[in-house]
């Protein structure tokens, strides 16, 4: 086993056919035998995308903040929007002054910072699923569509993604929220529109190379309908590029949202949204700088992860990057 | 050659109608009515508004005002802003230095530190200069620099204070605009201090905004070069024996260089999109704050004209950036 080609993990890395057996223990079992018959495909997969630390370090980070969102109110000290009138701006646990009620501070309003950052965790993750859905479902479409029908047909939806990504993602962002009007659900439809060339870009690249290939032709020959060859034969052999495209898409879907929070065109205040948080108390930030300082690498931690994640399953699912 | 740049013209003449298109739409899908928009809180008459309707035109068919509204664009007016009254293509030029400034600054600093990084992080691959650099690339590209630009200004002018928050230049200096850039201008001024003064305003921006291409240019530089590297021809050149230096330094980067290029190109869009945010942080006067101020004052000639002038521009780059790359490798002319 090779290192991978996208090993962003930790300096002192080194990767081993022992390390990667120390990752689990059905893991250790199965390579054993796995040396006479192939393993199943799953544990194939699991097995590349686990060798890279960075990846498993995100995966890791996201399932510890999907279940800090999902258990909020058990995990988080207070309610998001509590106001602790005597304890405005409080510094951190470290600090001489900082107690253990508010772990990282509170903000202008007395409210605490880490309860807000966790329920700040379920809209950002609801963000990125529901914008990374709408995408994906729709450029799958499209680019199915286009890569079927070629012709005329193509040409209107490639022109058409053509002008979209001719606009600067966050202006055509901020454009459509102009027209919407500012608020959350359609900050969400705006960075879905803005994202959707690159899933029917590749969509339809993968349909027009899988087209040509003798299953295609064999299933038609055999009286496969149009709709079954688009959705059943053709579709899931476009699924690898697809999904490592949507993993990064959660970061591009949360850094965006919380982009147009930060310019008061996303979620509204008090929505603890992460970008809306940074926005609120970016005044205050000369003056206790863990109001602005907490919010913004819960963003960047987040978004990390997802990118680690999307380079490790590149890397475990493209054939051609494999060994 | 020349079939190589009609073709490419031909891919983008109708992206620019469809832009337009885009642009005209956006406006049109307003809910509310634009003159009521106009005239704001003073309210006016029935018979002021009809006149002013037919006036905009704004009572005929839709298509009919596209044609008018295509007309108009193509004799280069755009309208005139809401609320300066002037037209949108003078306030596009007068800002569009600042804007041109700042990125260009931001490129070069991507470019001076991404490239190298990327290099230093191939030549050593699976060591820890590489997953250190690696780390750090996919780090600034996960940045939100919204975020990164605040800790920037908490670090650099709040705690340590060498550089000021806002603006382009110090109050102390005052000179005529030339050509709009603050760093020629100073110095043409001749006036002792003004140039640092220019340059003191001009670093944090353009780093905050620098960040995320300096990340994609290391992560390309590196990919680029570790294809290049298992080439053919660089061990014929390193069994020759010439040095490491030249075999990388010549050999090598030329090749890998052409991908880069490439990347540098298409991080122009992506670099407009970081100047709203850098801009509107920094209080810096360009058209990223422009725009993003016109349209929380619902100045929709101005969000029109802007869309389709910052459109064209970034289609204008990568246009430019095509028929380039044709000119450096004759492969891709045939393509297309």
């Amino acid at each position: 086993m090779g290192s991978s080609i996208h090993a962003f993990g930790d300096v002192a890395e080194t990767v081993s056919v022992d390390t990667s057996n120390s990752q689990g223990s059905n893991a250790t079992a199965s390579t054993a035998d796995g040396v006479e018959k192939a393993p199943h495909p799953l544990l194939e997969f699991w097995l590349a995308f686990s060798e890279n630390k960075g990846a498993l370090a995100g995966l890791i980070f996201i399932v510890i903040v999907a279940l800090a969102a999902v258990l909020a109110p058990q995990v988080a000290p207070h309610l998001p929007q509590t106001q602790f009138r005597d304890a405005l701006l409080q510094p951190p646990v470290w600090y001489a002054d900082g107690t253990w009620q508010f772990i990282l501070g509170t903000d202008d309003l007395g409210r605490d910072i880490l309860s807000r950052i966790i329920y700040g965790a379920r809209l950002s993750l609801t963000i990125g699923v529901i914008v990374v859905t709408l995408s994906l479902a729709t450029g799958i479409i499209l680019g199915l569509t286009a890569g079927f029908f070629r012709g005329f047909v193509e040409a209107i939806i490639m022109r058409l993604m053509d002008v979209i990504m001719s606009v600067p993602t966050l202006l055509l962002a901020i454009a459509i929220v102009a027209v919407l009007g500012p608020g959350l659900e359609n900050a969400m439809i705006a960075v879905a529109i803005v994202v959707l060339p690159s899933y029917t870009r590749l969509t339809r690249a993968s349909v027009i190379a899988e087209r040509g290939k003798v299953y295609v032709t064999a299933s038609s020959v055999v009286g496969a309908g149009l709709l079954r060859q688009m959705f059943v034969n053709v579709l899931p052999n476009c699924m690898a590029p697809l999904i490592v495209q949507a993993t990064l898409g959660f970061s591009t879907a949360i850094l965006d949202t919380a982009a147009l929070g930060f310019l008061g065109l996303g979620a509204q205040p008090p929505t603890p949204e992460w970008g809306t948080l940074l926005a609120e108390s970016r005044q205050f930030m000369q003056r206790a700088w863990w109001v602005v300082t907490f919010p913004g690498l819960a963003i960047l931690f987040t978004v990390l992860s997802f990118n680690l994640m999307g380079d490790g399953l590149r890397d475990a699912l493209d054939p051609k990057l494999k060994r | 050659m020349l079939s190589f740049v009609l073709r490419r013209l031909g891919v983008v003449i109708p992206t620019f109608f469809g832009v337009t298109i885009l642009a005209f739409a956006l406006i049109h899908m307003i809910p509310g009515d634009p003159i009521v928009v106009m005239a704001g809180e003073r309210g006016m008459s029935d018979e002021r508004h009809a006149e002013l309707a037919a006036q905009l035109g704004i009572d005929r068919p839709l298509i009919e005002q596209y044609l008018a509204y295509i007309g108009n664009v193509l004799t280069g007016n755009l309208g005139e802003s809401f609320v300066s009254r002037t037209p949108v293509l003078t306030e596009f030029l007068e800002l569009f230095p600042a804007t041109l400034e700042l990125s260009i600054s931001a490129m070069l600093i991507a470019v001076v530190l991404g490239l190298p990084a990327g290099i230093i992080a191939a030549i050593n691959r699976g060591k820890w200069p590489d997953h250190t650099l690696m780390g750090a690339a996919l780090t600034g590209y996960s940045m939100p620099i919204f975020w990164w630009a605040l800790i920037l200004i908490l670090v650099f002018s709040g705690y340590l204070g060498w550089t000021p928050v806002t603006n382009r230049i110090s109050l102390l200096y005052f000179f005529e605009p030339v050509t709009g850039f603050m760093l020629i201008d100073s110095l043409l001024s001749g006036q002792p201090g003004a140039f640092w003064s220019a340059v003191h305003h001009l670093i944090l921006p353009a780093t905050a905004l620098a960040t995320i291409p300096m990340a994609v240019i290391a992560r390309m530089t590196r990919s680029s070069m570790l294809e290049v590297l298992s080439d053919d021809y660089i061990r014929t050149a390193r069994a020759k024996g010439l040095s490491p230096r030249r075999v990388i330094g010549i050999h090598a980067l030329r090749n890998a260089l052409i991908p880069v290029i490439t990347v540098i190109g298409l991080q122009v869009g992506a670099l407009f999109a970081g100047a709203i945010l850098t801009e509107t942080i920094f209080a810096w006067p360009g058209i990223g704050k422009w725009l993003v101020e016109s349209i929380s004052r619902r100045d929709y000639p101005v969000v029109q004209g802007g869309i389709l002038l910052v459109a064209t521009t970034v289609i204008l780059v990568n246009l430019t950036v095509d028929i380039l790359y044709g000119v450096v490798d004759p492969r891709i002319r045939r393509r297309g």
